[in-house]
C-alpha cells in the first residue's frame, strides 16, 4: 500500500501507475498543518476525477481530536473511497465515536453503511494494549495496521533498524487481526535507500503473519510485492495439495500424503491461502 | 460566498498551479491573469474552467492571478476552491 501525500497533485494523479495493490491518500502526517484545508479539497477533487483502477483507494484522515479530523470525515466520507484509515486509535470509546460520526455523515447523504471499509492504525502503547477490542468493535473494520514511527515515539524508544522495540506490538497486533479474521499491515520502512534492509524486514513480517506492508516510495513496491507474492514453486506445491485434497475428499479420506508429507485440514487451508495470494481460482487448477 | 481578503493556494511545483484571489468592488467584474506552461494547448480550457467554477459559486467581482505548471482540471478546481475559501474565511479544519 503506497502512501501518497495528500497535497501533492503530481503524485496523486499518478498514484495507480506504479503497481501497488493499494494507494493511501494521506491527509495526516504527510501534510503541513497550514495546508490541511488544501490537501482535503485536493484529495476530494482527485477522488472524483482520477481512476485508480486496479488499486484499492484508502484515505488517511486526521485524528478526530485534532482541529482537522471531523472536517476530513465530512468531506471524504460522502465520496466513499474503498476505505478510510483512522490514525492513533487507542480505545473502544474512540472508535465507537468515530464510527458513529461516519455513519451520521452517511445517513445525511443517504449512503449505505456497508460499502466503505474502515482501517484502524495502532500507534501508541495504549492502542496496542486494546487492539483486539478495537479491531473486534465493528464488522466495518477490515484491516488494522501498526504505525511504527509514532509507536516508537510514544514508547520513547531509541530508533533502531532492527525493530526490536516494536516487536511485541507487531506480534500483538497480528494476533488480534488473526483472531478477528481481518487483514493486518506493517509499518513503513523509512530508509528508502536501503533496499536489502527493506527486503529483510518484509520477509520477517511476512513470517509473523502480516498481510502486507505500507510503503512510502514507488521503488519499494517491487521488493514488497516479490516478498509477498508466492513463488512458482510454492504455487505448484499448493495446487498439488488442493488437487489431492479434492480427490481424497470424494473418497472420504481426510488425512493423506503428498510427496511423502502428511496433509491435513490446516495444510490444505495454507495451500488455499497461497493460491488466493497468487490470484488463482481453485476451479482453474 | 463573500470574499474578504487576498488569499492564495497551490504551488509552483510541476503539475500544480498557484492561484491568488483578491475581492473586487461590486460591478468591477472578473479580472483574470493567466500564465501557463501549456498556454498554447490548454489556455482557453483553463480560462473556461475558472469561469465555470466562479459561475457555480456565484462570484462575479474578483481578481484571479493564475500561474499554472501543467495542473490537471481537478487540481485547478481544488486550488481555486481553497483560495476562495481562505479569502472568505471558510477554511474550517486548518491552521493558519
Amino acid at each position: 500500500m503506497l502512501y501518497i501525500p495528500g497535497n501533492n497533485p503530481a503524485m496523486l494523479q499518478q498514484g495507480s501507475v506504479y503497481g501497488a495493490d493499494g494507494v493511501l491518500l494521506d491527509l495526516e502526517d504527510a501534510v503541513a498543518l497550514n495546508q490541511k484545508d488544501a490537501a482535503r479539497i485536493l484529495v476530494s477533487h482527485m477522488l472524483q476525477y482520477v481512476s485508480y483502477e486496479g488499486c484499492e483507494v484508502t484515505v488517511r484522515v486526521n485524528h478526530i481530536d485534532t482541529p482537522f479530523g471531523e472536517e476530513d470525515l465530512k468531506q471524504i466520507v460522502p465520496l466513499q473511497p474503498d476505505a478510510i484509515r483512522l490514525p492513533k486509535v487507542e480505545t473502544i470509546d474512540e472508535i465507537s465515536r468515530i464510527i458513529q460520526l461516519v455513519e451520521d455523515i452517511e445517513n445525511a447523504h443517504e449512503l449505505p453503511h456497508d460499502k466503505m471499509k474502515i482501517h484502524v492504525m495502532i500507534e501508541t502503547a495504549l492502542g496496542v494494549q486494546n487492539v483486539y477490542d478495537i479491531a473486534n468493535y465493528s464488522s466495518r473494520i477490515d484491516a488494522i495496521s501498526i504505525g511504527g514511527q509514532d509507536l516508537a515515539a510514544d514508547m520513547q524508544l531509541v530508533k533502531t533498524n532492527d525493530g526490536i522495540g516494536i516487536d511485541y506490538a507487531r506480534k500483538q497486533i497480528v494476533m488480534a487481526a488473526k483472531a478477528c479474521k481481518i487483514d493486518v499491515f506493517d509499518t513503513v520502512y523509512v530508509d528508502v535507500e536501503n533496499e536489502e534492509g527493506l527486503r529483510e524486514e518484509a520477509e520477517y513480517i511476512k513470517k509473523l503473519g502480516f498481510t502486507g506492508k505500507a510503503i512510502i516510495n514507488p521503488r519499494q513496491i517491487e521488493i514488497v510485492n516479490e516478498v509477498f507474492t508466492p513463488t512458482e514453486k510454492e504455487i505448484r506445491k499448493a495446487a498439488k495439495i488442493v488437487k489431492a485434497f479434492e480427490r481424497n475428499k470424494k473418497e472420504g479420506i481426510g488425512v493423506f500424503a503428498v510427496d511423502g508429507k502428511m496433509v491435513d485440514a490446516p495444510v490444505v487451508q495454507r495451500a488455499l491461502r497461497v493460491l488466493e495470494m497468487a490470484d488463482i481460482d481453485v476451479a482453474d487448477i | 460566498m463573500e470574499l474578504k481578503i487576498k488569499a492564495q493556494a497551490g504551488s509552483f511545483e510541476s503539475s500544480d498551479v498557484l492561484i491568488m484571489v483578491e475581492p473586487q468592488p461590486t460591478g468591477v467584474g472578473r479580472k483574470i491573469e493567466l500564465e501557463s506552461i501549456v498556454m498554447q494547448q490548454f489556455g482557453d480550457d483553463l480560462l473556461n474552467q475558472i469561469h465555470r467554477d466562479l459561475d457555480a459559486l456565484g462570484i462575479d467581482d474578483i481578481r484571479v492571478i493564475i500561474n499554472d505548471k501543467g495542473a490537471l482540471p481537478p487540481t485547478i478546481s481544488a486550488r481555486l476552491e481553497t483560495a476562495l475559501k481562505r479569502s472568505a474565511g471558510l477554511q474550517a479544519g486548518t491552521l493558519t
